[in-house]
């Protein structure tokens, strides 16, 4: 090998000619240059690496972030938020002095490659941001999208990402207690594994990346460093390197690194307990965890948002392979990895903990008074940059975007033309089928993989609207979670799509009873370099944007996954919204079961024809075309209203809400959970078809004990929310009056036999 | 005076915090016990709680077995010391041979979690006299590797002293012979189970129900009674 | 009958968690002097029939695209013990 000699800061300076290979590391031509323009010469090799994967587009953002600032510039005044988009996860207060995080991030491309290890790595990840703002982790959240249930490649992929993320989260000793699991021809090949936690702290508690303090030491700690995750970079270890580089031509490979990531829960869960003790004592003055771009990422992050500058000797980072190059070492993604900035006379302290705890800790540099980001290897200086540069200053892309010139084709496939059952017959038939098929079956076989009661404190998980936790054991304040997102309804209309996740998602929370407080969101999306593509994206975080807004929710962070697709084909525009909620007294909370025979039934909300992109089009007639549900915002936000105080003051002892597949499915997941039935009848005005399977928005039902009959009702007219009796709590078969009867038995045997028969 | 009953936690322990309320809500007094400390601090009873230690590599519970902590549990448990040991817990109990049999892996090869129905079927150890023999009880249950196995002789020998403590009941959720949830020593302080007691003791949460709390209220009566 | 022994082990580049934890737990137990420990699945192929070349391919391709994940994992094939036909 003739890598010699190290490419230093001073060896750059002298070699202005050497070229580098920018493009094998996915940098532009005109990248390149703005990178040899802002550092008045042509980087080093380490230097390139860390500009490389920062600009990349998973880190940088460059062709969401035009749009992404209208999350900031509509944001609603808010008293919740004390930490908004930017920091590793956003922060909101629920009162009594805590303070609650949480993030959904996606992690679709590991996952489709090694599901077991992409889902448990995905997990990981996401935790670690919780950990890094100073909170402790207390649930995950899973919204998962696959192929066709009967796909071969889902049979392969979905058990690797159901075992990858049961064997993760639950040694990590976290309750799953929500998620989603959607199937559609359009994610074969680009499954989407989102991931959600939450971490609950003190106020006083919040912890930031920063870096600041000149003479604060940096650490370390947690696995040593691999060739994980590293790819491109090696071809800056090769000895193609400091000759005119040949690379492209696909010679002088490397040594092979390992594309896939493994994950250690173990690992990471001392990582947890040895970071929170040291948040405990006070010890820790800024955080960073370690994910996509490693080290180049942790320290480039630090020092920009600090005050200073860093010094980091690279020598001093614990290696798993002793052949890694500076580059790599910079590069590598190697997994339960975290950096913390500690003042000098609290190291020692620091480092007990982790040893204590087993973890490998090591002081790897210092914060400077100046404002540079040197990192040094074998004693020559190999990086020198302004590290805003590396970490805020990347391309940012005016992409093109047009409205495809299928969509009015598209929308114009009115689905409320489709036909209808004619007989009460055939209309049983069709719920039947609805209810049995994958993506309104009953996901138990797979939400029993995962640990739901671990900590002790998990109120409602799945399947119920939405997971809830107990925050305060004395006072009982808890918070609730709920992840949506439908891709049929945003391929439609990315605008309206995009709220209607949303809307969903506030709507679960407040039907368990908590207030809608915040939202954080994964935006998957296919190739930003397609202009349809780009105008759905640019359209549904418009969307999004404008419903946080006219709701009162701001988005406190989120993620941006891009080229889901296969060839020139994109997955559906699939923005998936988390929405958290608070509740001040758990013991409040509204199940989906029913719990009583003889309580009524009533529909809340407005119902019309609206079957585009609905459970029934797609079950029933392999159909996507015409509109989404009209979205009504302000009726969302009453309905959410009545929701609370009815849960609060006691009116409700069961509610649950309508989403895809209406009310009979809505209906029969509430029977099947409360082992007990129900008599609906049909309501003036509505024909059996559209009032059981319609998706209009902003609807739920809920059943009403005898005794509160009158207060609810007053309640809601007041108020001037639509309320209709459809029946009662009874029996053991679902009855539509004048329709059809179906046992529970039969509806459970459909319900619950789907999955388990495809993939057990 | 109120009973001292210990928690140890080790790298990888979950349910410690947990277990310690569970101890609270019964009206004893939890203490936190560190892996690496030999010295039990004067408990009168300790609760090995599940969890993943050391990552259940190797096999679950094989790791922790060896810690500091476990030989003095280990010396005093042979001794009369009250000991439970709750899914990783009972797996580290086995591994250190106070209780017998193993665990393997679920038979259906996926960890379950669910609300496990159970029959008490010895009353009489330490930590189950607030139940009645053949009471039905839903109890958590959550593992990976909890298929409880042993030889034909042992488990014949467990039937026939009473020391199969408890027994799935509908459904055998992970393969284990005779459908065995828990056993115990035969002096009856030493108990193990797959499924989590400590996480059925507060009515709100969880599945709702308090089935569990009686381990705990058992085991503070026999000490406080002592 | 012979016995085919498949060996899958990680890609020497991957972390291997349970061979770590084994490691680190060693010196605890007073086994000195081992610095790395790695954690593997052995197969033992009971295969009707001589192992012949083809044979042995066969259970290559079985070992490739079954026993081994070779995203993450390598294997060996051996062959353990050969009984001859007829005894």
């Amino acid at each position: 090998m003739s890598r010699t000699p190290l490419d230093t800061v001073e060896h750059a300076a002298a070699t202005p000619d050497v070229e580098l290979p920018w493009a094998e590391l996915g940098l532009k031509k005109d990248e390149y240059e703005r990178v040899v323009e802002i550092l008045g010469r042509r980087p080093t090799g380490a230097e390139l690496a860390m500009y490389s994967v920062m600009w990349s587009e998973h880190c940088s953002y460059k062709s969401s972030k035009v749009h992404l600032r209208q999350f900031g510039e509509k944001a609603p005044q808010s008293d919740a938020l004390l930490v908004g988009i930017g920091e590793n996860a956003g922060v909101v207060d629920v009162g009594q002095g805590y303070a609650v995080t949480f993030k959904v991030e996606s992690h679709n491309h590991p996952s489709y490659v090694e599901p077991y290890q992409g889902a448990a790595t995905g997990v990981g990840g996401i935790v670690r941001d919780i950990i890094a703002m100073g909170a402790r982790p207390v649930a995950v959240v899973d919204p998962l999208r696959f192929g066709a249930a009967d796909h071969p490649d889902t049979k392969r992929v979905l058990p690797g990402v159901v075992a990858g993320i049961g064997g993760y989260g639950n040694c990590l000793g976290l309750p799953n207690i929500g998620g989603e699991v959607v199937f559609d021809a359009c994610y074969q090949g680009n499954p989407l594994v989102n991931a959600g936690a939450i971490g609950v702290m003190r106020h006083e508690d919040i912890h930031l990346a920063k870096a600041s303090g000149a003479g604060n030491k940096v650490i370390l700690y947690g696995a040593r460093t691999g060739g994980d995750g590293i790819g491109g970079a090696s071809i800056l270890a090769s000895e193609t390197f400091d000759a005119a580089s040949d690379s492209a031509s696909g010679t002088g490979k490397p040594a092979k690194r390992p594309a896939v990531q493994v994950g250690d829960p173990f690992q990471e869960k001392l990582l947890i307990e040895c970071t929170l003790e040291a948040f405990k004592e006070k010890l820790v003055v800024g955080i960073q965890d370690l994910g996509a771009a490693g080290l180049s990422c942790a320290t480039s992050e630090l020092a920009s948002n600090g005050s200073g500058g860093m010094r980091v000797t690279l020598d001093d980072v614990p290696l798993r392979d002793s052949t890694l190059s500076p580059e790599e070492i910079l590069m590598s993604e190697s997994q339960e990895r975290m950096c913390a900035v500690v003042e000098p006379d609290k190291v020692d302290r620091f480092l007990e903990i982790c040893d204590k705890w087993d973890v490998i800790a090591t002081v790897i540099g210092e914060v400077t008074d100046g404002d540079r980001l040197e990192i040094f290897w074998h004693g020559g200086k190999i990086v020198d940059v302004d590290p805003r540069t590396v970490a805020h200053d990347g391309p940012v892309y005016e992409r093109p975007y047009a409205r495809p010139d299928w969509q009015d084709a598209l929308q114009a496939d009115d689905a409320n033309k489709l036909p209808r059952p004619e007989t009460s017959e055939e209309l049983k038939d069709q719920v039947l089928k609805l209810v049995a098929s994958p993506n309104q079956a009953s996901k138990s076989w797979i939400t029993s993989q995962y640990d739901r009661f671990v900590q002790g404190n998990t109120v409602l998980a799945q399947p119920e609207d939405s997971g809830m936790i107990r925050v305060d054991e004395e006072s009982g304040l808890g918070v609730a979670i709920a992840t949506d997102g439908n891709g049929r309804y945003a391929k439609l209309d990315p605008y309206h799509g995009a709220q209607l996740a949303l809307a969903e998602a506030y709507r679960n929370v407040a039907t368990t009873g908590a207030k809608p407080l915040a939202v954080s969101d994964c935006l998957n999306f296919g190739s930003p370099e397609d202009p349809a593509v780009m105008w759905q994206f640019a359209e549904a975080v418009r969307g999004l944007a404008d419903a946080c807004q006219q709701l009162g929710t701001p988005v406190t962070g989120g993620n941006v996954s891009l080229y889901n697709q296969t060839g020139e084909v994109a997955i559906h525009p699939t923005p998936v919204v988390a929405v958290l909620g608070v509740i001040d007294d758990v013991a409040r909370r509204t199940p989906v079961a029913f719990q009583e025979e003889g309580q009524l039934l009533y529909l809340l909300g407005d119902t019309r024809e609206e079957f585009g992109g609905s459970a029934w089009s797609q079950v029933v007639h392999d159909h996507l075309g015409g509109l989404p549900p009209q979205v009504d915002l302000e009726r969302e936000r009453l309905l959410a209203e009545i929701l609370i105080s009815a849960s609060r003051d006691g009116m409700i002892d069961s509610a649950h809400d309508l989403s895809d597949g209406g009310l009979i499915q809505a209906v029969v997941e509430s029977a099947l959970l409360g082992g007990k039935g129900a008599r609906l009848i049909v309501p003036d005005g509505l024909d059996a078809f559209t009032f059981l399977l319609s998706e209009s928005a902003g609807r739920a039902v809920v059943a009403v004990p005898r005794s509160e009959e009158v207060r609810f009702n007053d309640m809601c007219g007041a108020r001037g929310l639509p309320v209709t009796r459809i029946g009662v709590v009874d029996g053991d078969t679902i009855d539509v009056q004048g329709e059809f009867t179906l046992t529970l038995e039969e509806l459970r045997t459909a319900h619950e036999g789907t999955i388990p028969a495809l993939l057990a | 005076m109120t009973a001292r009953i210990g928690v140890v936690t080790f790298p990888g322990s979950l349910d410690d915090r947990d277990t310690q309320r569970a101890i609270r809500l019964a009206g004893a007094e939890p203490v936190a016990l560190w892996h690496k400390d030999k010295d039990l601090h004067q408990v009168d009873a300790v609760v090995l709680c599940g969890g993943f230690s050391y990552g259940d590599y190797l096999r679950a519970g094989a790791i922790a077995r060896f810690s500091p902590v476990m030989e003095t549990l280990i010396e005093q448990a042979k001794a009369g010391l009250p000991v439970l040991g709750i899914c990783n817990g009972f797996q580290i109990l086995t591994e250190a041979h106070l209780l017998p049999g193993t665990m393997l892996r679920n038979d259906h090869l996926h960890f379950i979690c669910r609300d496990q129905k159970l029959r008490v079927e010895n009353a009489e150890t330490s930590w189950t006299t607030d139940y009645t023999a053949g009471q039905e009880i839903h109890i958590p249950l959550k593992n990976n590797d909890g298929q409880y196995v042993a030889d034909e002789y042992t488990l014949d020998k467990l039937e026939a002293e009473g020391r199969v403590a408890f027994r799935y009941l509908d459904f055998n959720p992970n393969g284990s012979q005779r459908d065995i949830a828990g056993v115990t020593n035969e002096a009856g302080n030493v108990v193990g189970l797959m499924p989590h007691p400590e996480h059925a003791v507060e009515p709100l949460i969880g599945t709702g129900r308090t089935d569990g709390l009686p381990f705990f209220t058992s085991i503070l009566k026999k000490l406080v009674n002592a | 009958m012979a016995r085919v022994v498949v060996d899958v082990m990680l890609k020497p580049e991957i972390l291997d968690p349970q061979g770590q934890a084994v490691q680190r737990a060693l010196p605890r137990l007073g086994f000195e002097g081992v610095s790395d420990v790695r954690q593997g699945k052995r197969f033992e192929l009971e295969v009707d029939g001589p192992v012949d070349d083809a044979a042995l391919a066969r259970i290559h391709e079985l070992a490739e695209s079954f026993l081994a994940n070779t995203v993450i994992e390598d294997f060996t094939v051996k062959v353990e013990e050969v009984v001859e036909a007829g005894k």
